[in-house]
């Protein structure tokens, strides 16, 4: 009986590895391929049958993917791509976790009037899709003579965002108010107790808070597209589309390139901060 | 001062940068936005109220309505499809077997990748001629289908995509899934139920919650699709077949100049995502178990 019940179990273990296996080599082809073609020779790239492994490692195609020479636009500036996305990156994570940490202090941890109700409408403001503010908020910021320039994209983050709040609050809520109420006995003001009582504390929410944010940035289309007009001022993921080539062929190699240089910060990110990084999306989705 | 009155003080203070950031960047957008839905508007000219102009124009606009079921083609075949999917993975991804940690790295990869970077190698990787998928389907002798040209596939394509990257979803599943006390799957094998049993009358009674928030969230996320649509066929080619609403939207306002027309899209945008989540909500009230509370 028993000897059964463990070759059954045998046998179900070893039908699970065969089915993720299967699929791991499903989710990993595209990059794989990704690579694969980043390090191969123009003709490679276009041959009939598909080639998997390059008979010769083109590496200086990353080299060459800096200095690329677009048909359409001339060179292209990846380095000024990628000297905006730190900087905006940098930027909008030091607002996101300054602006919406305070917010979150305030609605969690003080009493005031009108602090239920302005919750409530915060709440509500997350069912506004982009679309909507989208034209309002391009005329405002071009009214102050900022597009072209990465200020769009990073001075509303130091102004706070409901998600964010939501997320903050609810942690603050579960830090001890005795050692708020211990620390103001002793003459401690509030500025004080937010940032030497409930701060430190609250290191894994602004973790998760950074690193959303980080990722966010990092990866915006939709934003960087509408602001900026200057090959100069672009971010890496508006910039990655002008590799492509209308007319003439693609430089397959080249684009790939790029894109691999474009992922791999994410990919070695989610290695140190994985288990940050799942708690996070976990807890939107389980308490949100 | 009392005690009191420095919380009511400090309460306001603490959130000052968000009272400015709600009414600067988003209240006043919104009463604006509004405002311009119902005026003729480019960024040049100072709008012009014109009433029901916008929305009158919109009913008759043909284009508007192909973006609008190309986005219900594609929600209508992605949301089920994600859903199911992603659910099959993660329960996947909760067996017990070893090397788990592995696996669930590997499925939850590509929705690292910047959605134009996986617009970008799906370009690649369905690429007609010389792509790895139609290679591989070449070397056992099947001729691929045009998966970027041909408009009978192009909106696959883009689900196909949308599935490699729903790797979030999966997560939120897999979460939902570890909080499945133990203890009803052992009562459940004391009472001799099977796995198909085990699924249908513990496991998916007890992520009900979940499953409605993915989809609440998938709903949300289809109908603002547009990243990968606009990078891989632009202005909706083939024959308008991948041209989606929020590209129109886009164009209306940032390449036909077209504010105020672009404005009511926006408020069409965000009535069709309220009515859909409170219909989702309300049709499943009866299916969702919350627990004790």
């Amino acid at each position: 009986m028993a000897a059964r019940i463990s070759s059954r179990r045998l046998v179900q273990s070893s039908l699970t590895h065969v089915v993720l296996i299967l699929l791991s080599v499903v989710f990993l082809g595209p990059f794989f391929w990704l690579v694969s073609t980043s390090l191969k020779v123009l003709p490679e790239t276009v041959s009939t049958h598909p080639i998997w492994i390059p008979k010769h490692l083109e590496w200086h195609n990353y080299k060459d993917a800096f200095m690329f020479d677009s048909d359409r636009l001339g060179y292209i500036p990846f380095l000024y791509y990628t000297r905006n996305t730190i900087i905006l990156c940098w930027l909008t994570v030091v607002g996101t976790v300054f602006s919406n940490a305070l917010a979150a202090y305030g609605f969690a941890r003080l009493k005031w009037r009108g602090r239920e109700i302005f919750f409530v409408i915060t709440l509500a403001t997350m069912m506004v899709p982009f679309p909507v503010v989208m034209v309002p908020l391009y005329t405002l910021f071009r009214s102050m003579g900022w597009i072209g320039t990465l200020r769009p994209l990073w001075v509303p983050a130091f102004f706070g965002s409901a998600f964010n709040i939501f997320l903050l609050r609810q942690f603050f809520r579960g830090i001890p108010f005795e050692l708020s109420e211990a620390a103001t006995i002793d003459g401690a003001s509030e500025w004080l107790i937010f940032r030497t009582v409930v701060v430190p504390l609250a290191k894994p929410a602004l973790a998760v808070v950074a690193l959303f944010t980080f990722l966010g940035t990092w990866t915006d289309f939709f934003g960087p597209l509408i602001y900026l007009v200057q090959q100069k001022t672009f971010t890496l993921s508006l910039g990655l589309q002008f590799y492509q080539s209308q007319d003439a062929g693609t430089h397959w190699n080249l684009l790939m390139a790029a894109t691999t240089i474009v992922i791999l910060p994410l990919i070695v990110l989610f290695f140190f901060t994985q288990k940050l990084l799942i708690q996070g999306i976990a807890l939107t989705g389980l308490k949100g | 001062m009392t005690h009191a009155q420095k919380q009511e003080r400090n309460g306001w203070l603490f959130v000052s940068p968000w009272v400015v950031g709600f009414i600067g960047f988003l209240a006043y957008p919104v009463v604006a936005s509004l405002y311009y839905s119902f005026c003729d508007y480019s960024v040049l000219k100072k709008p012009v109220f014109t009433g029901f102009d916008n929305f009158i124009q919109l009913a008759h606009d043909e284009v508007f309505w192909t973006s609008l079921k190309n986005t219900a083609y594609f929600s209508v075949f992605f949301l089920p499809l994600s859903l199911i999917v992603t659910l099959g993975l993660a329960m996947l991804l909760n067996a017990k077997v070893r090397g788990m940690a592995f696996y669930r790295t590997i499925f939850y990869l590509p929705s690292l990748v910047p959605m134009v970077a996986t617009a970008v190698l799906f370009l690649w990787v369905f690429n007609a001629e010389h792509g790895l998928v139609n290679g591989l389907f070449a070397s056992v002798g099947i001729n691929g289908p045009g998966w970027l040209t041909d408009p009978a596939w192009t909106k696959f394509t883009i689900i196909l995509l949308s599935l490699w990257g729903a790797g979030n979803t999966m997560i939120i599943y897999l979460a939902g899934l570890q909080e499945v006390p133990q203890s009803l799957y052992e009562a459940a094998e004391i009472d001799g139920a099977r796995a198909w049993q085990k699924t249908k009358a513990v496991t998916l009674p007890m992520i009900s919650p979940v499953i409605l928030f993915n989809m609440v969230m998938g709903i949300i996320g289809a109908i603002q699709m547009f990243t990968a649509p606009f990078i891989m066929f632009p202005s909706g080619t083939p024959a308008h077949s991948t041209y989606f609403f929020a590209a129109y939207l886009y164009d209306s306002a940032f390449r036909f100049h077209n504010m105020g027309y672009a404005c009511a899209m926006g408020w069409i945008m965000f009535v069709l995502i309220l009515v859909l989540t409170l219909l989702s909500m309300r049709l499943s009230e009866k299916h969702v178990y919350y627990g004790g509370s």
